[in-house]
């Protein structure tokens, strides 16, 4: 367990930490989070002591940290931080026995207790053991810093943006061994982070902090419930919409409601031209009401079709419509049977709503994902 | 020819005695000024006065206190063969890595373990770069060792600024050369060695 009690930090006229108090419970895995300046790296380095609490105190399971040197205190507490910081002049083997052998364990110990950390993570000890750290790859580096905190088996473990320099993919795969063996270890992880989606991922409680004060102290679910400030809310952006998912409904949702009509008395030249002019190659047809009757296409006209004559006599009344208030998937299933690669939607009147094509369909779909698309 | 070898000998076992004398100290000297800084400034600064002094006036001065003979020239290498140790030193400490160093501070290192540690073996190549140089200079600045009655090539070209004998000046001073280069080459060779896991 970790409690601060009005822990304040001051360094000249700013002040980082402000009157800060809170508890952690043990096994918790709590992320720390804010924009930078926020004090979030201060509070992680106030526990271990490379920063002093004063005025204020911290306690570790009920002890004040400062009854302990701080040497003896940063042995018994695992420090993983974003650079990483192996140390190149030791190997993977060294690196990682750094805290057992300054706690005097015996060589065999750290030797078994290399071998069961490098397992843990999938690198084979014959593989990687006597490798240095300028011989591993970015990821591969960070597991060794992660192991080289776990290594005495302190109880605590405290990670500085440990996964921040790292490409998405890597990132990824080591927040989920983290998770892992935390879970399997459980171990108390007290996580600094600026990345809102690595917090709701891995944390059982999430502290958000501002300007040295803690806004909010909640579990992600809670907090993407009920944002206690603007600030969360933006940092939480588009998670709070994917809660509450607004997926297109209704037909007349995915149609663009531009459609070329013309009357059904209107002769097949001038019909023709308006075809032209507006480089489509049918028009819907309605009636003197705007109710709708069918389309014509300029096949059609061009093959049947005489001088002087109404388009209604060159009606095609197979085109599929919907009613512009059915479920989208109706719309959708007919806008896929139909051979012509649209689907007309009617008001309940029978005037003509809109229509649905493959683009329409598309835009739709993109908009609910991503919000407004240009098209 | 038996007479040249033995000044070649007595002129490297001075040189790498005094220099071996002079890194131990020039090393301490330089982590003090790292550890602290205000001591560092005044320190490097005699350091610097002292490698100003021309080497005749220190050997005269020096041989006030030490009297004649290899000690006096060899606290006169070991005075010049600061500046380069010490500042090699601190320059080294203070551009290590500071993620390195708070890795180490977060490990639960004391200040004694970080330098012996970590700090020292990231900082060995230029410690190793200053020794060099101090030591190719030593090679050249023994030679005015004969003038307070120390041994070495020195002598050899000594007598022939006496004898006027441009044959035997050339025999004294073409060997310090050569050792010299000799030793700035394999110092290098090692320095990149050594380097070689420190990044």
């Amino acid at each position: 367990m970790i409690e601060f009690r009005n822990v304040t930090k001051r360094y000249g006229a700013v002040t980082v930490l402000d009157d800060v108090s809170f508890t952690i419970k043990s096994g918790e895995f709590v992320v720390v989070i804010g924009p930078s300046g926020c004090g979030k790296t201060t509070t992680l380095r106030t526990i271990n002591r490379l920063i002093e609490p004063k005025p204020g105190t911290v306690f570790i399971d009920g002890k004040d940290v400062t009854l302990q040197s701080g040497v003896e205190l940063r042995r018994s507490i695992g420090y993983v931080i974003q650079q990483i910081g192996l140390f190149p002049n030791m190997t993977v083997e060294e690196n990682i026995a750094v805290v057992p052998k300054l706690l005097k364990y015996p060589p065999e110990e750290c030797r078994t207790i290399v071998h069961d950390l490098l397992a843990l993570v999938n690198m084979p000890w014959d593989e990687y053991a006597h490798k240095y750290p300028n011989q591993l790859s970015g990821g591969q580096q960070q597991r060794i810093g992660v192991l080289r905190a776990l290594a005495a088996s302190p109880p605590i473990v405290l990670m500085d943006e440990p996964f921040g320099a790292l490409d998405p993919v890597t990132r990824e795969g080591l927040q989920e061994e983290v998770k892992r063996i935390q879970k399997k270890l459980k171990k108390t992880i007290v996580f600094v982070t600026h990345d809102m989606d690595e917090a709701l991922r891995l944390a059982d409680t999430i502290i958000f902090m501002d300007k040295g004060k803690i806004l909010q102290m909640a579990s992600p679910e809670e907090m993407l419930h009920k944002p206690a400030d603007t600030l969360i809310k933006n940092f939480l952006g588009r998670h709070i919409e994917e809660e509450t998912p607004s997926a297109p409904k209704r037909a007349e949702e995915f149609m663009k409601k531009r459609v070329y009509t013309v009357n059904e008395n209107v002769k097949t030249l001038q019909s023709i031209e308006r075809m032209r002019k507006r480089e489509v190659n049918s028009l819907v047809v309605i009636d003197d009401e705007e109710r709708y009757l069918g389309t014509v296409s300029i096949e059609e006209i061009k093959r049947r079709g005489k001088a002087g004559r109404a388009v209604s006599e060159y009606l095609n009344t197979d085109t599929l419509t919907v009613n512009r208030n059915s479920d989208a998937k109706e719309a959708l299933d007919k806008l896929l049977a139909s051979t012509e690669n649209y689907v007309i939607v009617l008001n309940d009147d029978r005037s003509v709503a809109g229509i649905i094509t493959r683009t329409s369909t598309a835009k739709a779909l993109g908009e609910a994902l991503w919000g407004e698309i240009e098209a | 020819m038996t007479e040249l070898l033995h000044a070649m000998a007595e002129h490297l076992v001075i040189v790498t005695l005094s220099m071996a004398v002079a890194s131990l100290i020039g090393v301490a000297l330089g982590v003090l000024s790292y550890w602290w800084h205000r001591a560092g400034v005044v320190i490097i600064a005699l350091a610097e006065i002292i490698q100003t002094i021309p080497s005749l006036a220190l050997l005269a001065l020096l041989m006030i206190i030490f009297g004649l003979g290899d000690v006096t020239l060899a606290v006169a290498l070991i005075l010049y063969a600061q500046l380069p140790i010490i500042r090699n030193t601190t320059t080294a400490l203070n551009e290590l890595d500071s993620h390195i160093i708070d890795a180490a501070r977060g490990m639960g290192m004391s200040r004694a373990q970080r330098l012996l540690k970590v700090e020292i073996p990231l900082s060995i190549p230029m410690i190793f770069g200053g020794i060099k140089v101090a030591l190719v200079n030593s090679l050249s600045i023994a030679v005015m060792g004969v003038l307070i009655g120390s041994g070495g090539l020195g002598y050899i070209v000594y007598r022939g600024i006496q004898q006027r004998n441009m044959g035997r000046i050339l025999l004294g001073a073409i060997p310090v050369v050569c050792i010299a280069l000799l030793f700035d080459y394999l110092m290098g060779k090692v320095e990149v060695r050594l380097s070689k896991h420190t990044s």
